[in-house]
């Protein structure tokens, strides 16, 4: 971002960059940064918070009146100490012959649904798998923890991208199922931590790691921290 | 895993530097016309999906604002922008600001390229310059940069 503040200021506009993390916004120095301590992903700060937005964007077009380059760090701070997990109840187990995460993701159908249709597919499956095929896909993980070199697993595209689309499935999902806006990351816990099929996903990363399977091809396939 | 935990796996990735900060004197807010560019990887649902390491940009028109994150790094909270587009592409607060007389107005089209680059020297030298130059066509007087 802070990048192309500088090419957009060479080429006759005005810029403000927000900036999330602070070594790389000073480092870079766009005309006008604001440096904003919120989770990555959330550079307005709060979904669904009008006036949270709007004091963030006063304080970013403030800086429109400086008549040479500004650093700003913004005064709140929203601060995720990696606790807080997103509750939500999970659809009982209906068929027993299916592996837990398969039958996990089609009994969350419904709640995706809902989901979709309440907001919109902003960040749920289709990137290269569509709901339709979430278990498939799950399946194919399975197959890859299990040993199953994964281009022989029937994964349906680059695993990253794949396990995108699952993780997507099912934050969308657990959005019509939670009572409460999920703190950041609180969702992306919850998948990793609480779900069979974050268990899966991260279970075939690290058996195509121990297969000595490139790094980039299983290293995305979860926050590079885990 | 927390935020910070993230955030410190950037600590020893090279950002880029610029010998001179460009710099220009905006209009009056309140006259000026104001794009929104993200790189969060916004498409809409009918435009191509971003690539990895895709040093190219989308057009993202004001309506209708049904904008996929099609980012490819799995290191940020994705759930803030799937309940409200604002958290990351802030065009109904901007609206407001139009409504309030506190800005002149809104772009009718905005931009989204992809962030967790490592290699930015394409959109020093191709996209972002080929991006600015057609803010400027719409007249744009100034940009937000959001991040993601």
């Amino acid at each position: 971002m802070s990048t192309l503040a500088h090419i957009f200021e060479a080429h006759g506009m005005a810029t403000v960059a927000l900036g999330s993390i602070k070594s790389q916004i000073e480092t870079t120095a766009p005309p006008r940064g604001l440096w904003c301590d919120f989770p990555l992903g959330r550079p307005l700060g709060v979904p669904s918070d009008r006036d949270f937005q709007h004091r963030v964007l006063n304080a970013a077009f403030e800086l429109l009146k400086s008549p040479e380059p500004i650093f700003s760090e913004y005064g709140e701070r929203i601060i995720d100490d990696g606790t807080e997990v997103m509750s939500c109840p999970m659809p009982p187990r209906h068929d027993p012959t299916l592996h837990p995460a398969i039958d996990e993701a089609n009994g969350l159908r419904p709640a995706y649904e809902r989901s979709i249709g309440e907001y919109g597919n902003r960040v749920g499956a289709g990137r290269v798998v569509q709901a339709d095929q979430i278990a498939d896909a799950i399946e194919a993980f399975i197959r890859v923890s299990e040993g199953t070199p994964w281009k022989e697993a029937g994964v349906p595209g680059i695993p990253a991208r794949v396990s995108q689309d699952i993780r997507g499935y099912y934050e969308t999902a657990a959005l019509a199922l939670s009572e409460h806006a999920p703190a950041a990351w609180a969702g992306t816990r919850w998948f990793l931590d609480e779900t069979e099929a974050g268990k899966v996903v991260m279970a075939a990363r690290q058996a195509m790691a121990d297969a000595g399977e490139k790094e980039p091809i299983w290293f995305y396939m979860a926050p590079g921290d885990r | 895993m927390a935020d910070s935990d993230v955030k410190a796996m950037t600590e020893n990735l090279e950002a880029e530097t610029f010998d001179e900060i460009a710099f220009t004197t905006p209009v009056p807010l309140s006259k000026a016309k104001v794009a929104i560019v993200t790189s969060a990887s916004l498409h809409h649902p009918t435009d191509e999906d971003f690539s990895p390491m895709d040093t190219g940009y989308r057009i993202l028109q004001s309506q209708p604002r049904d904008y996929v994150m099609g980012h490819w790094s799995p290191n940020f909270d994705a759930t803030g922008y799937a309940l409200d587009i604002n958290t990351v592409f802030p065009i109904d607060r901007l609206d407001e600001l139009v409504a309030e007389g506190k800005i002149g107005s809104v772009a009718e089209q905005h931009l989204a390229y992809a962030g967790n680059q490592f290699d930015l020297s394409a959109v020093r030298l191709d996209s972002g310059p080929a991006g600015a130059k057609f803010l400027r066509e719409q007249e744009v007087d100034v940009v937000l940069l959001t991040p993601v």
